[in-house]
């Protein structure tokens, strides 16, 4: 049975908006921030995935290989951020990240 | 098609070099901060050298390409990274955050700047945007015993990556709607002249949100203002200059490149971009006590401007941006290195209020950082009117009239908090007491003053090579 290419693209934007939202509706911890961000990269990986069997064309699911390597670097650094800060302030809620504002 | 080892050469310098220094880092036994620093403004120069030396042209089946376009950028980029590291030189030590990966992971982080610059297909683009990415995102949170940075640093990270997850999707959208991710196809297939579907036109958006993030233009500049303030300052100067230089770069190549048949499509968002960062920039700095703070709202401020240029989509535009950029580069690590002379008793002071007094004690420091406040408000005959003048006739020839008169008006508004500093060094009463700076701040503070204060009597060679820049990208 083939899917459409539309429903792989509705899949994909729903999961960008909903890393979208949960990057700034969540109030409680970075960890999920850090969920939300992994969430777009998935929407994006989906859109090229499909593209590329819609395209028949290979460049998108190399795009999708280059875009899984540098999400994992991106979450190694992202989290090893999270662990210095949380020693120096001892929690990583979002409501406590307030040291400087205006 | 072109040579490519020369071509490839600048790169593959920096990413050696890099590597080198790592491995020489991690090897030694003792700290090599100040060895490896000098070795990676070496490194620096000599990329330069091979960038001015490279052959025109592209490699790798169109995903690099040299023109003289990406020579300008990528020897600005070399400038301003170069001036970061000398400020970092005696700030890191008295900070005892003296670590050898300091200067590597600038390397590396230039390396990506190169990378993006010299981009020709958007996974080229996307990687090097990437590699910077993350070591700058390292360096905002370099000094880890400290609060502040460390909150800087996450700050950065969180909406760094949001930008760079709306970069890729956009990518994605454009990559499908499209079908290719070559600039010189995706250029080709935008010049038939039929409108581009909705499905593209939105990719283009999210690309160019993306990298509204990484210039910090206003409305996406949230993160600038913490992380200004939060970073060491040599990690500061080197997000205000390098970083910029590189995203404005990348910028002004992908939308009059691949993107620039649908002019009249992203026109207006830049159009709105720059104002409303201009109005931004000259209103949100006016009641900020932090210098470093009033940076960061001043270089949103001097982004809008240096977008003008790109809205108005000519070569006489791109031209004026990059002359802005320049002087704008040269303007900002020098009040850098003024700031980094702030140090009380050993203790880094950052408030203007700090400043009173100053000309009294230290006249020579306070006329360097009373020239280059001056260039940044825009006041003749420095080099700050120069870009301003630029980027101002570029919009009336290009008929956007109404963003040349919101400039004229913010850039006055702006010259109220530039001129502030300046009153409180000469005329407020107090005594700054700073210690003497370190010899390379002192350097890097003359260099900038006198750079900005006789830029009018040899504005030739930049205005020339802007001009050929700009022509190259244009064709």
């Amino acid at each position: 049975m083939q899917v459409a290419l539309s429903n792989f693209l509705v899949v994909a934007g729903l999961l960008f908006v909903i890393g979208v939202f949960g990057i700034f509706m969540n109030r409680k911890n970075i960890i999920v921030i850090m969920m939300s961000i992994e969430l777009i990269l998935l929407a994006a990986n989906i859109n090229f995935v499909a593209f590329s069997g819609a395209l028949h064309d290979m460049v998108g699911q190399v795009f999708t290989m280059f875009v899984l390597t540098v999400a994992a670097a991106e979450s190694a650094i992202g989290l090893a951020i999270v662990v210095i800060y949380s020693r120096n302030r001892g929690s990583i809620e979002v409501e406590d990240v307030t040291l400087m504002k205006g | 098609m072109s040579p490519l080892i020369p071509t490839l050469l600048p790169e593959l310098a920096l990413g050696l070099g890099g590597m080198v220094l790592l491995l020489a880092g991690v090897l030694s036994k003792s700290n090599q901060f100040v060895h490896c620093s000098l070795a990676s403004i070496a490194l620096f120069v000599v990329t330069a050298l091979l960038v001015l030396a490279a052959p025109s042209g592209t490699i790798y089946d169109g995903l690099l390409i040299t023109s003289n376009f990406t020579r300008f950028a990528d020897v600005l980029v070399l400038l301003g990274a170069s001036a970061a590291l000398i400020l970092s030189l005696d700030y890191n030590q008295r900070e005892d955050i003296a670590r050898f990966e300091f200067p590597v992971l600038v390397v590396l982080a230039v390396l990506g700047m190169i990378v993006m610059i010299s981009a020709a297909d958007m996974m080229t683009l996307y990687l090097g945007f990437e590699l910077q990415s993350l070591a700058l995102y390292i360096c905002a949170a370099f000094a880890r015993d400290s609060l502040r940075s460390t909150e800087a640093g996450l700050k950065y990270f969180v909406l760094g990556a949001l930008a760079s997850g709306l970069l890729i999707y956009g990518i994605s959208l454009v990559y499908g709607f499209a079908g290719t991710t070559n600039f010189a196809s995706l250029a080709q297939q935008f010049s038939t002249g039929q409108a581009a579907g909705y499905g593209t036109v939105i990719g283009v958006v999210f690309v160019l949100v993306g990298i509204a993030f990484k210039i910090s233009a206003a409305p996406f500049h949230m993160w600038t203002p913490d992380v200004y303030e939060g970073a060491p300052t040599p990690v500061t100067a080197l997000f205000g200059t390098a970083p910029k230089v590189a995203a404005m770069a990348l910028l002004v190549s992908v939308m009059v490149g691949p993107f620039g048949h649908l002019l009249s499509q992203w026109q207006m968002l830049i159009e709105i971009l720059s104002v409303i960062s201009m109005l931004l920039g000259a209103l949100a700095a006016i009641g900020q006590s932090n210098i470093k703070r009033l940076m960061a709202y001043s270089s949103i401020g001097h982004m809008g401007y240096a977008l003008i240029g790109l809205a108005a989509g000519t070569a006489a535009g791109v031209q004026a941006t990059l002359i802005y950029m320049s002087v704008y580069v040269v303007m900002s690590f020098g009040v850098f290195a003024c700031i980094l002379a702030m140090r009380r008793k050993g203790q880094a002071v950052e408030t203007i209020a700090d400043l009173a007094g100053l000309s009294t004690q230290s006249p020579a420091y306070a006329l360097a950082l009373a020239v280059l406040m001056w260039s940044m408000a825009g006041i003749p005959p420095l080099s700050g009117f120069f870009g301003k003048l630029y980027v101002f006739s570029a919009a009336i020839n290009a008929g956007l009239d109404v963003l040349a008169v919101v400039g004229v008006l913010t850039s006055v508004v702006g010259a109220f908090y530039y001129l502030r500093v300046i009153k409180v060094m000469y005329f407020d009463a107090g005594s700054p007491d700073f210690d003497k700076a370190a010899g390379s701040v002192r350097f890097v503070m003359a260099v900038a003053a006198l750079a900005t204060a006789l830029f009018v009597f040899i504005p030739g060679p930049l205005v020339s090579a802007a001009a050929a820049a700009a022509r190259a990208l244009m064709g």
